[in-house]
């Protein structure tokens, strides 16, 4: 029978400070309170000092509580049992089934060798212009989509994981709004992928500490999954929740903020979090499609700025369409030359000639006469931005190139778009 | 000389901090070993105060209890050096990536710390010394040769004073722990010279005649870089950009085409996927210098981002040590780090654990002078056997927002000869690579002339100036010889400064080619042309543009360029005799 300890002697914010010993760093606790019993874990060793953080909070907490240490560390279930289930920020049952304990693994194990990762290969197909087209999804890339509230990040995400090829979908919710995770659930299980699908969700309303474990629970899982030859595509969002979650316990714990509030180590912990995309040698892939949502539109505020350092790019979602400027998968590279020949030239092309558009516009709105050329442009754009950019479009991409090659000789000439002459010949569309 | 190894217990935890209270000899920076069930892992002693240690742990603390038993070794943080360091992957603490991956899979697992240099290996000696010599640390006994490189076999280094060779071994083949040869100091006291040595990493190597100064200019085959913002051979350079801007794919491109013996890459802090097109795809590029693979002459240190912040720290000391090394054999070495925000970020994460007072964006105070002496490490210098060696440094910086006025940005530029800047304007204009033109710096010495590169500068200006002039007042209100000046300002930076890294001829321009390539340009840039209206002019400058850039893509002397080289001549020729 381990040790039970009374005495708590500060408790702030979400963090209890109590008098005990042989705790372990990282190790988790039982703290029994009027409330019921919240699981805590161990975040700094003082002396017999020990300080941890309640997941269920410490609204409600008295000096007087016990403390029972478990010895052991914060795991989850790596088993197959997992698909088709919903689980909250603690790794409990959310949708009234049994717990699932087989295959315990830790959560937030060590980082995977480089020497054992591989080049990433292989496209995943959205059927979404914007991303198939111009800014290509590699298995194992790491992505965030940038947005600001009240875009249509969830949907997105969800349209993603349904038309993409991947065994499993882990779906990590972090400050989610209740009404967004019954969406997300009802999405899935109408287009019947629900039983491919693992959630971890943390509502807003359930305490915030909790949020902190959904990456670790997810990737955790996710690990587990791609270490038997799965191809996992993780979902998470939104990372901003967890940073500010991150930011919370780091002021309770009296740590020098970095900028503007957040800890100095929160690229490390992001980075920690993002880096376990991974394509295995001679194993499965873990692929990471986040959303981090940025206070006014910052780009330059720390969450998404310490998030562009650490992804494989970014999709830029403004207006309920993937901007072209701002968004960047930097390892499209590496599939885009392998899809159709004129893949990378359509993708160029079509962007320079969007940029063109873009600066006649600002021509246009300061007055200046519109020449034979910028009414080109002009009507390039409009059909580029309704049938390339709107989200609605729902075409694979040899398709989309087609498009893009009907909307470019609709509106040039051949010497007009930029590219080599052997893919005009071999692809321009003679007009009826 | 040995100390006494010794146990102390831990008080505190505090993520990848522990307290410990000592009561025997403790030495800042000393290399202890705390142990966590089985696994022994390494820490650093970074600050001794009362009868309070506090020490960084390379790896997760997950597990520690007060209580527990840390073992101090009385030695600092050390690198193994000797043959065979040339083509390893190493972690910031110079643990062997491969073979730890052969050991323990597919995870970093903590606590596992392999040799760094392979010890059955053969390496066949030649000795230059001979009993009786009298040498001091860093002579060399004799070689070895690791692929093109002669490595020498020093006393090692961190010996003190005289010694007298009591044998020297004759030629034929070792492994790195036999005795080479055995000296006896001044008390007649003897010791064994082996292959290798150790090194403590924040020390650095000072043991050379004299530091000269850099004036060489180290060729990277980078046109902006070489001609207009020159890297000398022993100097320093930074290139600080956003995200998404191409720091590493302009690392990547200096670590292949730079003109140097020894190439070490530390990646520090980044992402992993960019070390693994490293690891992938060196062993099949080839040295245009040496006909061999890259990886002959590279050493990578690999701490990416979601590697231990500590290790992490210490990796770019490792990396420069390992330089520092080979710069004793009279090699020329070049260290890139990428990026030295990350080892910033980590000494702030060890600042902000310690509790120290903070500086500006909570970066210690002591940051600028940690930077500074990091580059100091850089120089070219005249060993004492005659021989000149240097290391360059090259770090990337990543400043939070993308904005140049940050601590760390700022820090590096006091300290470095060369300051490459990369905007997010130029990147996403596509306009790669994306160093600015008008911002970026250098005080090393050009390779073309230096009038000739001041007016170059100059329309670039001026260029710039038409360019934000136009976008107010339109392009009908524009001079014409303004606007000349824009289009040639545009020429020169899409035919000279745009360079397409991934094409096989235009992503390294050799010396020779980039002084003719820019007289011809610098040619057009002081040609008087006159043109009947804007348009015709625009026209002129676009044909001539695609002719160059043209040519860029083909082989030098080859029939293709000689064919462009006429049609060049031919179009200008008209364009001069629109000359009233």
């Amino acid at each position: 029978m381990r040790k039970v300890y009374h005495k708590i002697i500060k408790i702030s914010g979400n963090v209890i400070t109590v008098e005990a010993e042989g705790a372990a760093y990282n190790e988790l606790a039982e703290v029994t309170s009027a409330r019921g019993v919240s699981l805590a874990q161990v975040i700094r060793l003082d002396g017999n000092q020990v300080s941890l953080q309640v997941f269920a909070g410490a609204r409600g907490i008295s000096t007087g509580d016990q403390i029972r240490f478990l010895g052991r560390e914060m795991t989850v279930s790596g088993s197959e049992a997992l698909l088709g289930r919903v689980f909250n920020g603690r790794g409990l049952p959310r949708d009234n089934r049994p717990e699932v304990n087989d295959e315990p693994t830790a959560i937030g194990a060590p980082s995977v060798n480089p020497a054992k990762r591989i080049i990433p290969r292989n496209m995943i197909r959205t059927n979404i212009p914007m991303i198939d087209v111009f800014n290509t999804l590699v298995e194992s890339q790491k992505l965030p989509i940038f947005s600001v509230a009240g875009e249509p990040y969830n949907e997105l995400l969800a349209r993603i994981a349904l038309q993409a090829e991947v065994d499993v979908i882990i779906l990590g919710g972090m400050g989610l709004k209740y009404d967004d995770y019954l969406i997300f659930k009802r999405t899935l299980d109408e287009h019947g992928a629900l039983g491919r699908t693992v959630m971890f969700v943390h509502t807003a309303a359930d305490p915030v500490v909790e949020c902190l474990m959904v990456p670790d629970m997810s990737l955790a899982v996710a690990e587990s999954y791609a270490l038997k030859g799965k191809r996992v595509l993780v979902l998470l969002t939104d990372m901003t929740n967890f940073a500010d979650a991150l930011k919370e316990i780091a002021v309770t714990m009296e740590q020098i903020p970095a900028t503007r509030g957040y800890p100095g180590d929160l690229y490390s912990q992001l980075a920690g979090r993002y880096e376990k995309a991974v394509d295995f040698d001679s194993a499965g892939s873990i692929t990471i499609l986040a959303v981090t949502t940025m206070p006014g539109d910052d780009v330059t505020h720390p969450v998404p700025d310490n998030t562009g350092y650490i992804t494989e790019g970014q999709f830029y979602l403004k207006g309920g369409r993937i901007e072209p400027f701002g968004s960047l998968s930097r390892l499209k590279q590496q599939v885009n030359g392998r899809t159709r020949s004129d893949h990378r030239a359509i993708m160029d092309a079509m962007i320079r000639l969007f940029s063109d558009y873009r600066s006649t516009l600002e021509k246009q709105s300061m007055g200046f006469r519109m020449s034979a050329w910028d009414e080109k442009l002009l009507k390039y754009g409009k059909r580029f931005e309704n049938e390339m950019m709107d989200l609605s479009v729902n075409i694979p991409l040899e398709a989309a190139l087609d498009l893009g090659w009907e909307i470019l000789a609709d509106c040039f000439e051949r010497n007009e778009v930029g590219i080599k002459t052997d893919l005009i010949e071999e692809y321009w569309p003679e007009r009826a | 000389m040995e100390q006494e190894k010794f146990l102390e217990p831990i008080v505190g935890v505090n993520g990848n901090m522990i307290t410990v209270e000592y009561s025997g000899r403790i030495m800042q920076n000393e290399v202890a070993y705390a142990s966590v069930g089985d696994a022994r892992i390494k820490c650093e002693v970074i600050r001794v105060r009362g009868k309070y240690a506090d020490l960084q742990v390379f790896e997760s603390t997950n597990g520690l209890k007060v209580g527990d038993m840390v073992e101090f070794t009385g030695e600092l943080l050390s690198v193994e050096l000797g043959p065979g360091l040339l083509t390893q992957v190493y972690d910031g603490l110079q643990n062997p990536l491969p073979l730890l991956a052969e050991k323990s899979g597919f995870f970093l697992q903590r606590g596992i710390y392999l040799r760094a240099l392979d010890r059955e290996r053969l390496w066949h000696f030649t000795p230059m010394a001979q009993t009786g010599d009298k040498v001091l640390p860093g002579d060399r006994i004799g070689f070895v040769m690791e692929g093109v490189v002669k490595h020498y076999i020093m006393v090692p280094l961190s010996w003190r004073g005289e010694y007298v060779l009591q044998s020297v071994t004759g030629e034929g083949d070792f492994t790195i722990d036999d005795t080479m040869a055995v000296a006896a100091d001044e008390n007649g006291e003897t010791f064994k010279i082996t292959m290798t040595q150790h090194w403590p990493v924040k020390i650095p190597i000072s043991d050379y005649a004299e530091k000269l100064l850099p004036e060489t200019p180290l060729i990277t085959c980078q046109r902006t870089i070489d001609t207009f913002f020159p890297v000398a051979t022993g100097g320093t350079f930074c290139t600080p950009g956003p995200f998404g801007a191409g720091k590493t794919v302009l690392q990547h491109a200096i670590s292949q085409n730079a003109e140097a013996d020894v190439v070490v890459i530390a990646a520090c802090g980044e992402r992993a996927g960019e070390v693994v097109e490293i690891l992938r795809e060196y062993p099949d590029l080839t040295d245009p210098r040496t006909g061999r693979s890259l990886m002959d002459r590279s050493i990578i240190i690999c701490n990416t981002s979601s590697m231990p912040v500590s290790a992490r720290e210490a990796s770019v000391y490792t990396a420069v040590t390992l330089a520092e090394y080979y710069r004793q054999m009279g090699l020329n070495t070049l260290l890139l780090a990428d990026s030295t925000s990350r080892w910033a970020q980590a000494l702030r994460e060890m600042s902000g654990r310690l509790e120290e007072i903070p500086g500006e964006e909570a970066f210690p105070a002591y940051l600028e002078s940690l930077i500074a002496s990091f580059y100091e490490r850089a120089g070219l210098v005249r060993l004492r056997s005659g021989d000149t060696g240097s290391i360059t440094i090259g770090g990337s910086v990543s400043p939070a927002g993308g904005n140049f006025e940050e601590p760390v940005t700022q820090a590096t530029l006091k300290v470095v000869g060369a300051f490459l800047g990369l905007s997010r304007e130029r990147s996403d204009a596509r306009r790669y690579p994306a160093i600015h033109p008008l911002d970026s710096w250098s005080k090393y010495p050009s390779i073309v002339d230096r009038q000739q590169l001041a007016f170059a500068r100059g329309i670039l200006h001026r260029g710039s100036e038409v360019n934000q002039m136009m976008k107010v007042i339109g392009e009908e209100g524009t001079a014409m010889e303004d606007f000349v000046i824009y289009l040639k300002s545009e020429f020169l930076d899409y035919t000279y400064l745009q360079q397409n890294t991934f094409d096989e001829i235009d992503g390294a321009t050799p010396a020779e080619r980039q002084k003719q390539m820019f007289n011809d340009v610098l040619r057009v840039l002081k040609t008087a042309f006159t043109f009947e209206d804007k348009e015709a002019a625009r026209k002129f400058f676009l044909e001539l543009r695609q002719l160059f850039t043209d040519r860029n893509y083909m082989a030098l002397e080859s029939a293709e360029y000689r064919d462009q080289s006429a049609l060049i001549e031919k179009l200008i020729s008209t364009g001069s005799r629109q000359d009233a």
